[in-house]
């Protein structure tokens, strides 16, 4: 079961890809770019579709996805750490 | 998997393009047209009437659009042939000789010294020809590559960016290959990852040209806006479904265009392609929009990828939905027509979910009925460009 998905190992996110995740559990996650997988404890509930950090970002950080930046961390997140819109902003408009 | 030689079964219409559907369309040219066109809908079965909010004291590039969008819908080659209902000859005239440079059969009725009763009655008996005519129409045999594919995707969340939207861009790949005409859009859902669409396109003019429309729509949001937009795009939808700002959702978005289609052209909005190959149309992100609009510039079938399900459809063109959301699949499942959620659990490989959608493609322009049109989701919404005079 894969639990979460990684667009390229160089990316600070993952993307949770299956219902009823919860703090604690032991995820196991597929790199698509490098077909790889990797394991990670998640530390908050995520919802299926929304983000777990697999990198420590400090405040202030560019949240790479895509190999590309996609906005900057408003608050400092663990790994294995829930991020969306509570802690990261777009750069744009 | 499909090859040049694949081949699916389309009506071939005046002008050579070739159509999947065989619509007879009674078309309001204003508002205050709609009651007779939709009167004439009822009256004369196999007929569709597409009533729309506007039309009257639009002016300056606003009007060109309105009448492009009228115009482009009846030209269409899912459009066997159509009725214009409008209140005064003059413009009603107008969409009815656009229309007619095609070929196909096109009535006019204008509304002013005849009022609804006798307009309905006379455009009612039009239709009625008009419908007996296009019922003796046949499908004939037309090349894979002769099908004008459109794209755009709508309520995105990000398992649009790792399963559906890449399997759009998977095949297009392969339509890219053989010829066929492509067109994808959403200028402001591009935001973030617009330098990678500017290092796709074909030469440095239409790089330039990609590069002002982007521009231009970016001042837009930067004149109006209140906010950094979220909730508007990305849209609360987007950002229930785990997307969290425009780059992310932008980079989601351009997984539709592949990895190997070059941008061989830009577009207008409702413009026509000049010819094969993937075309940027300038266009919005709102679904119904965007897919009225590709509908207007003459596409035959549209690919929808959706992650949170948006039940988005359109009166004459085929929407086709894809999803790899699991939890879309299961809730949502009558209007999914491509589920490729085993992606996101490597049940199945981006090539295999390509060739799933190609062979959706290929049933759906040979007649098959796509969730949306069996649901009867008719969306024609225009898009305006400032307020009327």
């Amino acid at each position: 079961m894969i639990n979460f998905v990684v667009h390229e190992a160089g990316d600070s996110v993952g993307t949770i890809v299956v219902e009823g995740v919860k703090a604690g559990d032991s995820l196991t996650g597929w790199v698509m770019e490098e077909d790889e997988t990797l394991t990670l404890k998640t530390l908050e509930d995520i919802p299926i579709g929304h983000k777990i950090a697999i990198k420590e970002l400090p405040a202030g950080a560019t949240v790479i996805k895509y190999g590309v930046d996609i906005g900057k961390t408003i608050a400092p997140i663990k790994r294995g750490g829930y991020l969306h819109v509570h802690n990261v902003k777009t750069k744009r408009w | 998997m499909i090859s040049k030689d694949t081949t699916f079964l389309g009506y071939r219409r005046e002008n050579g393009r070739v159509g999947v559907r065989n619509h007879v369309i009674i078309l309001p040219v204003d508002d205050i047209s709609n009651a007779a066109a939709e009167a004439v809908g009822n009256n004369i079965k196999g007929t569709l009437a597409l009533p729309h909010p506007y039309g009257r004291l639009q002016f300056g590039a606003d009007l060109d659009l309105h009448f492009r969008t009228l115009i482009g819908t009846g030209a269409n080659p899912n459009v066997a042939a159509v009725v214009v209902i409008g209140i005064e000859e003059g413009w009603t005239k107008k969409v009815v000789d656009g229309i007619a440079k095609t070929g196909k059969p096109v009535l006019g009725y204008s509304i002013e010294l005849h009022g609804d009763h006798d307009t309905i009655m006379r455009a009612s008996r039009g239709a009625r020809e008009l419908v007996q005519w296009a019922s003796e129409k046949q499908r004939e045999t037309c090349a894979i590559a002769e099908l004008w594919v459109s794209t755009k995707c709508g309520e995105s969340d990000t398992t649009s960016g790792c399963g559906a939207n890449p399997t759009v861009g998977n095949a297009f790949d392969k339509l890219y290959g053989l010829g066929n005409t492509l067109c994808f859009g959403e200028t402001t859902e591009l935001t973030g990852g617009e330098h990678l669409v500017a290092a796709r396109c074909r030469t440095p003019e239409i790089r330039e040209r990609f590069m002002a429309m982007f521009n231009h729509y970016q001042e837009v949001v930067n004149t109006h806006k209140t906010s950094d937009l979220s909730e508007s795009q990305p849209t609360k939808g987007n950002i229930a479904g785990g997307l969290t700002t425009i780059e992310e959702k932008a980079l989601g978005n351009i997984q539709k265009i592949g990895k190997q289609c070059l941008v061989d052209g830009v577009l207008d909005k409702a413009e026509t392609p000049t010819g094969p190959g993937l075309w940027f149309m300038d266009s919005s992100s709102a679904a119904a929009e965007m897919v009225t609009l590709c509908a207007a510039s003459g596409y035959a079938v549209h690919c929808f990828p959706t992650g949170q399900g948006n039940v988005i459809g359109n009166p004459i063109l085929p929407v086709i939905k894809i999803c790899a959301n699991p939890r879309t699949v299961r809730t949502m499942s009558e209007h999914v027509d491509v589920d490729v959620s085993g992606l996101l659990q490597r049940e199945i490989n981006m090539d295999k979910a390509g060739d799933m959608l190609l062979d959706m493609i290929v049933r759906t322009a040979n007649g098959r009925h796509t969730a949306a049109e069996a649901l009867g989701h008719r969306e024609f919404v225009f898009t305006r460009l400032y307020e009327s005079a």
